[in-house]
């Protein structure tokens, strides 16, 4: 029992309890798995974009979307006060390597610290405001991300979600194996 | 308050996410250089629940616990904005190594910095708002 809150979770314990919250979702509260929409949720509720018409929407009726939000957020917040998750986690050893070789040394916790952290140097921050950015605007346009697309969007056997998730991998590999090497 | 249910459901879906290991920037990278099956075993098996669970909902006609028809929406297939918007989200995935989910799970760990690719991504959502006419689908 300690084990199991102590360890990482192996992915067929955790992918098909990931896979549960869409019957959850849809039989509590009759609602499609989905996250990215939330920060267009956000949007609409916090900031001054309502002349948008993108925007222009009734929001309150997407509240649980953003309630959903405050609940990730309050696991992670219970999860680290439980667990001490500073840990390395135990990625392949290639990968590791291939990582050293672009400059990473500390593989400690869930981001690279010397790549992403509040002293880190000012290409890096440009880094991480680019990834955002097309994080936002791409899910979007693509109308949904990895939750709405290939969790939601697959279950349901969307032809459109499944193009989505193709992009998703095209737009990952290119990241690693073309973009990567030059920029790191 | 009828909204408290998300809330919990948020909280279970966040520890799963943490102690999937889903939400490390390394495990996306092992995912992209195709080097370990964790991250395609947690999402293959989630769709695989997935499918079966819409397969027994629809069969046995299954009701929310209010009583109501459960509605299923596929979304509209955008044949350029699906895979333009998804090789985009692609690059921004590998690049920061959290999706939406995980990025809240991030914040709420105490990765603070989190916060930049966040709001850069709120500026994203609204820059797409604004030219979204203009965009082929």
């Amino acid at each position: 029992m300690i084990d199991l809150i102590n360890q990482p979770w192996p992915w067929y314990v955790s992918g098909p309890l990931i896979g549960l919250f869409i019957p959850l979702l849809l039989i509590i509260g009759n609602k499609q798995l989905g996250l990215s929409s939330s920060i267009k949720h956000i949007c609409a509720v916090c900031l001054p974009v309502k002349k948008i018409p993108f925007f222009n929407y009734d929001s309150k009726k997407e509240a649980w979307n953003l309630f959903l939000v405050v609940g990730i957020i309050l696991g992670g917040v219970v999860t680290n006060y439980v667990v001490d998750l500073n840990y390395e986690v135990l990625i392949n050893e290639t990968t590791k390597a291939e990582l050293k070789q672009i400059g990473l040394t500390d593989f400690k916790g869930f981001i690279p610290s010397e790549l992403y952290n509040w002293s880190t140097t000012l290409p890096n921050i440009v880094l991480m405001v680019i990834g955002g950015f097309l994080v936002g605007f791409g899910t979007r346009y693509a109308n949904g991300c990895t939750s709405g697309h290939a969790i939601m969007g697959l279950s349901l056997l969307n032809v459109g979600s499944l193009v989505a998730v193709i992009g998703f991998f095209i737009g990952g590999l290119i990241m690693t194996h073309v973009l990567f090497p030059l920029i790191f | 308050m009828k909204h408290l249910k998300f809330i919990a459901l948020g909280i279970l879906f966040g520890i799963i996410l943490v102690k999937s290991e889903a939400i490390a920037w390394f495990r996306i990278q092992e995912m992209f250089r195709f080097q370990s099956f964790h991250m395609y075993g947690i999402i293959g098996s989630a769709v695989f629940i997935g499918v079966i669970s819409i397969i027994i909902i629809k069969k046995f006609n299954i009701k929310t616990l209010s009583g109501d028809p459960i509605k299923l929406t596929p979304k509209p297939f955008n044949k350029i904005g699906n895979l333009t918007g998804g090789v985009m989200f692609g690059l921004g995935w590998a690049l920061v190594g959290a999706c939406p989910g995980p990025l809240y799970v991030l914040l709420g760990t105490g990765y603070s910095i989190i916060i930049i690719p966040i709001i850069s991504a709120i500026i994203g959502v609204i820059v797409y708002g604004l030219v979204k006419n203009k965009l082929l689908h």
